[in-house]
């Protein structure tokens, strides 16, 4: 006998509003479908017809609030290809420092939660203690602790001083010391390997398959990296390598489990980078546009398309862009969110799982909803949803579009 | 604020609801949660289940799919009931606002709520345990100052 088991859009364990559609016999799941939409915000249409482009920048970092940094920069890096602007050195060194904290906050705010998810609630208030120093530190450069807004094509809109520094290895050293700690809690802890290890396998050929991204598919054995692949900023600098488990494991099994491995390594990996760029970090301008409205006209003028790919905390994103000169906003917009391609590797990852496993398996992915629907999503199922009315209404919608010429 | 620990009637107990937010509210309000900022200390917690709830808090610009759900959250919450309106996208659209997808402001969805509202995008954790501060006044002002609820029944307008 088959049930229906509705997980979402509102789930105390799902922090964003998703629907996962089970079916299960017993308490095994043997289908599942994930239907995405809630979180549609329209930020493209919004970038395509409202905003200027440097107010899209702004918009871009609310894409995520949690990957702030990772859509201005694949951003920026889209805009500055299409335009072909130069970017002072520094500014590439300031924006790996900056791509690396969020990493280290990106991380351990998954780990906390993933502990949560298990219901290990004291894991959880130890790891975002933590992770509470890498704030401190995020706020102290930029003057926020979420939205940053350091980003500015051509450059970086703030500069890490000479008095950050200390403070900023300081926060290194803590990060350096506690590792140990927090890699024994997570790995060494017989409840989170009883309820991780085994559960949830993503095989590297599914991987490879559903073109999963980030450390959902290095956990599989899949070497791929953007900042390793083709590296960007001042990345090539750093020679950045994919982290894969068998590092610390010795073995591949591609499990919640090693999620979290992947996720603890890449927190150390950006320890490392940020102490680097911090040696080698040369002087000079931060920007090679300081005026706004100079490069307002620039972005105006400008022709030409651009693709920008940065490895976010949760993988690969992709902006594309296209310019048109004498239209202000962007001609056309495409953001492509790790999540995107994440969430598909859920169906082979619960599959045979049960349903007390979901909320881990589910979270294992790192996934970011709000990264994911800015599109429209045409998902399998979704059309039973829709109402007699929304149908209706999407129709009169798409005619009022095309009168307009759109 | 005449709030001292005296007149600490009842634990807080909130709901948090994504309405399509970006995720900066969210993760600022576990902050508020975990031990930097530490409200559970005062027995603010999150709940699961709006039934429990004495606050919702709600986050995001409210999309045209989080609509119903959002009604529906509203009429499961007990009376007296507050709604908590975290970061600026909720008050009034914010960066999002003349999006074709959204249908906030959370006050037109909700039009008969007690809002109390926490500017920012995202808010500090500290604002927001204000703004909890100020939804709990106002719960304990409705609560007659713990006196029983066919009292305040009688008192209706």
């Amino acid at each position: 006998m088959r049930y229906e088991i509705p997980i979402g859009p509102i789930h105390p364990a799902l922090k964003e509003p998703i629907l996962l559609q089970l079916s299960v016999e017993g308490e095994e799941i043997k289908e599942v479908d994930v239907i995405a939409s809630q979180n549609h915000r329209g930020i493209e249409w919004i970038g395509m017809n409202r905003n200027n482009p440097i107010q899209s920048l702004y918009i871009a970092e609310r894409v995520c609030g949690i990957c702030n940094i990772s859509h201005p920069s694949a951003l920026v890096l889209a805009v500055e290809e299409a335009m072909d602007l130069e970017v002072p050195e520094r500014a590439q060194y300031i924006r790996v420092i900056q791509c690396e904290l969020e990493r280290i906050h990106s991380h351990l705010l998954w780990a906390g939660v993933a502990a949560h998810e298990i219901g290990f609630d004291s894991l959880l208030h130890y790891t975002w203690k933590v992770r509470e120093k890498v704030m401190d530190i995020l706020e102290l450069v930029n003057g926020n602790r979420v939205t940053k807004a350091i980003m500015m094509y051509g450059g970086v809109r703030r500069d890490i001083k000479k008095e950050h520094i200390p403070k900023i290895r300081k926060m290194l050293q803590y990060y350096k010391e506690g590792f140990d700690k927090l890699a024994k809690f997570f790995l060494e802890d017989k409840t989170i390997e009883m309820r991780t290890r085994n559960v949830g396998i993503l095989t590297k050929e599914d991987a490879l398959k559903l073109a999963a991204v980030g450390p959902t598919t290095r956990a599989s054995g899949v070497k791929k990296d953007v900042r390793q692949d083709q590296a960007y900023f001042a990345y090539p600098d750093f020679d950045v390598k994919a982290i894969t488990p068998d590092m610390l494991t010795g073995k591949v099994v591609g499990d919640t489990y090693d999620r979290i491995v992947v996720r603890l390594l890449e927190v150390k990996q950006s320890v490392e980078i940020i102490e680097r760029a911090l040696d080698e970090m040369p002087g000079g301008e931060i920007t090679s546009q300081p005026k706004i409205a100079k490069l307002l006209v620039d972005l105006k003028r400008a022709d030409g398309e651009g693709i920008g790919r940065h490895e976010a905390p949760r993988g690969e994103v992709i902006h594309y862009v296209n310019l048109k000169s004498g239209f202000e906003p962007f001609y056309s917009w495409k953001i492509r969110a790790p999540t995107y391609n994440n969430i598909m590797s859920w169906i082979p990852m619960l599959k045979g799982c049960q349903i007390a496993d979901v909320p881990i398996v589910a979270a294992s992915i790192d996934p970011c909803i709000s990264c994911t629907n800015r599109a429209i999503r045409i998902a399998n199922g979704r059309k039973e949803m829709l109402s007699k009315e929304d149908l209706h209404r999407l129709s009169v919608e798409k005619t009022k579009k095309l009168m307009r010429g759109g | 604020m005449e709030l001292g620990m005296k007149c600490f009637k009842r634990a807080l107990w909130i709901y948090h609801m994504n309405t399509g937010s970006c995720n900066g509210c969210d993760i600022e309000i576990i902050a508020a949660l975990t031990p930097r900022y530490d409200v559970e200390r005062f027995g603010i917690r999150l709940v699961g289940t709006p039934r429990h709830a004495d606050v919702i808090a709600l986050t995001g610009p409210v999309t045209s799919d989080m609509v119903d759900k959002v009604k529906r959250v509203y009429e499961q919450t007990p009376d007296p009931k507050v709604v908590l309106v975290v970061g600026s996208c909720g008050i009034s659209g914010g960066v999002f606002h003349e999006s074709y997808h959204l249908e906030g402001p959370i006050d037109k969805i909700i039009p008969d709520g007690t809002f109390v509202y926490v500017p920012g995008c995202p808010p500090r954790p500290e604002a927001i345990i204000q703004g909890v501060i100020k939804a709990w006044e106002i719960l304990e002002e409705v609560r007659g100052n713990g006196r029983t609820t066919q009292k305040t029944e009688g008192e209706k307008d």
